[in-house]
């Protein structure tokens, strides 16, 4: 049955005819995540701009240049090309600034995402598989996390370890922790139910064996689509922590800090508070619209 | 009913320990209040004191407890930076961040109501579109960085509107409409899900069968249904309201707690920034709690499945 199958997919696919159907039919599902993909694009080009950011910047992001502080951008009068977006109250290239800038906070939202990732998949998984005392003491813990506005909890937290790259990570990691709890636990709870575990555990399968190897595989693209949204959300909390300067600290570039430098200029020099708040909007926005492609993509009757 | 709201307080009683216990944890377990309060070049004696004075010789649950009975009666210790008791702080500063949070919560209705319904109606057509595109953009948008650039817009170009502060209506414009665009969005798509489907309900297509008008249809079948899903999300969405009227405030210097906040925070004052996490959090589960009993009172399907 198989094989004749095979062959006849074989042959289909043969005909010129069918060929270019087959073209059409995956142009037009491209097409329908047209946005997603023009997202991805532009994600691309940040993060790689990121990367290669040393190769990439005109200027180094912390020479100083006195005499050329507080240019404007190129189109504007008294712009020069050597600064392309201007510069800031000490003469430092907003371009290359912002470019260096998308290191921090790239990587903070990512490395916060799987942080809280990686933990509260393991809560949800355990609050919905052991139900009774185990989900009580889950969610009691993830509903009075919940109830805190998540910029009140960092705040805290940060006030009192102090700002670090490290400590951010940490910080923003677990505060947003209880999303993927409450989301897993939802699923566990549905497909634990379902027949093939009531037949794993017929068969005598471990519990870690039911979950991670029955259960997991089928949440794997809810909490790939969620990771992918809370990198949005995370990006945007740590550069307001950064703007706050309880964040990322000066010298070093983060969108943030520079928002929050330029604000005191912002009478005079709009544009060193502009272009990092353009940076975190453009990156948000194409990873929020990267994340619902992929939803659509992945199942597109998923509930987010 | 009865058993539903003894439910929701006995949950509303575990989840305002587990904050003051967080709220403790956050100086007592991570900092070290004494290193805190003394200058660096104190000696080990020294140390020991203070140490003795503030009660960090006890066991962690005699701290927690002591910690908490003098807070259920408004007590939070003095502030280290002005010698004034956080509470009355944390207290004089809450009515300008009520405001602002109601504020903002007009300003979303005002936006996600009329575009939600218009989207709905419109379905899949080009307002439609223009509604959603509007979502997504302002769910990616950073609202620190829109009210600066509101600020530079307004107040440093234009010159209509004030850059900071409070007192008059004017001073209420760029916040309110700032948080408000915080919470339009997801408010908006709740709105426009709402209507699209109750629009599809047997008793709207009855209501047209029997010739009421359409405008009617809408606003006064569809709408008032709708209306029950955006309460409850809306006050279960509170903290998030609250946390961002947080930003707002500190973007247009608004005389909040949360400012206050911010500023002890700066000056390390722990009191006052215990006081007023606290504080805000009581708030917020508060409404969450009146929230879940209005709407088990409103549907009843809720408090049976409670």
């Amino acid at each position: 049955m198989a094989s004749v199958a095979a062959k006849v997919a074989l042959e289909a696919r043969e005909t010129p005819a069918s060929r270019s159907r087959i073209r059409r039919i995956t142009l037009r599902r491209l097409w329908r995540f047209k946005w997603g993909v023009a997202a991805a694009a532009v994600l691309l080009v940040i993060v790689g701009s990121a990367v290669f950011a040393p190769w990439l910047a005109p200027d180094n992001p912390l020479t100083v240049d006195i005499q050329h502080r507080l240019s404007p951008p190129v189109w504007m009068a008294g712009g020069t090309t050597a600064h392309l977006l201007g510069t800031d109250q000490v003469g430092r290239d907003l371009f290359s600034r912002t470019i260096y800038g998308g290191r921090v906070s790239l990587v903070i939202g990512v490395a916060a995402v799987l942080v809280s990732s990686s933990i509260g998949v393991l809560l949800g998984l355990a609050a919905g598989y052991f139900h009774a005392r185990v989900d009580w003491t889950i969610m009691t813990l993830v509903n009075v996390m919940l109830t805190f506005p998540f910029v009140l909890l960092a705040l805290a937290v940060i006030a009192v370890l102090g700002p670090s790259l490290l400590n951010m990570i940490i910080v923003l990691g677990i505060a947003d922790l209880p999303l993927y709890a409450r989301v897993v636990r939802a699923e566990t709870l549905a497909i634990r139910e379902r027949e093939f575990i009531m037949a794993g555990r017929a068969l005598g399968m471990s519990h870690p064996r039911i979950i991670f190897r029955q259960i997991l595989p089928n949440l794997v693209s809810l909490i790939v689509v969620i990771a992918t949204l809370q990198v949005a959300r995370v990006i945007i909390l740590e550069s307001f922590l950064s703007f706050l300067g309880l964040g990322v600290q000066p010298p070093t570039p983060a969108w943030g800090n520079m928002l929050g430098e330029g604000r005191v200029y912002m009478l005079n020099s709009w544009w060193i508070a502009a272009f990092p708040g353009l940076a975190i909007f453009v990156t948000t926005l194409a990873i929020n619209l990267v994340g619902n492609a992929l939803r659509d993509w992945l199942d597109p009757h998923m509930k987010l | 009913m009865k058993r539903y709201a003894a439910h929701q307080i006995v949950q509303l009683v575990v989840v305002i320990v587990g904050i003051s216990m967080l709220a403790f944890a956050i100086l007592h377990v991570i900092g070290d209040p004494v290193l805190l309060l003394l200058p660096q070049n104190a000696g080990k004696e020294e140390y020991e004191r203070y140490h003795k004075l503030l009660g960090l010789d006890q066991p962690v649950y005699v701290q927690y407890w002591k910690f908490a009975s003098r807070a259920v009666l408004g007590d939070f210790g003095k502030s280290w930076y002005t010698d004034t008791p956080a509470f009355n702080l944390v207290l004089q500063r809450m009515p300008p961040t009520l405001y602002l949070t109601a504020a903002g919560l007009v300003a979303a209705l005002l936006i996600a109501l009329p575009l939600g319904i218009l989207a709905a109606l419109k379905r899949h057509s080009f307002v439609d579109n223009c509604c959603t595109a509007i979502a997504v953009a302002g769910q990616a948008m950073p609202i620190f960085w829109l009210g600066i650039m509101l600020i530079i817009i307004f107040a440093v170009r234009l010159k209509t509107l004030p850059a900071s502060g409070y007192g008059t209506w004017q001073h209420f414009l760029m916040p309110a409409f700032t948080l408000g665009a915080f919470l339009a969005p997801i408010t908006m798509r709740l709105v426009r899900s709402g209507v699209i489907e109750i629009m599809n309900t047997e008793y709207i297509r009855t209501a047209r069968a029997k010739g009421v008008g359409e405008r009617t249809v809408v606003v006064k079948h569809a709408f008032r249904n709708a209306c029950i899903p955006v309460i409850t999300v809306l006050g279960l969405q509170f903290g998030q309201l609250l946390g961002g009227a947080i930003v707002t405030e500190t973007v247009f210097a608004w005389p909040g707690v949360a400012t206050l906040t911010v500023d002890s925070i700066r000056n390390q004052d722990f009191p006052v920034v215990q006081c007023a996490v606290i504080l805000l959090a009581l708030i917020i589960v508060s409404v969450n709690f009146l929230v879940d009993l209005i709407v088990g009172l409103i549907d009843p399907r809720i408090r049976i499945g409670a």
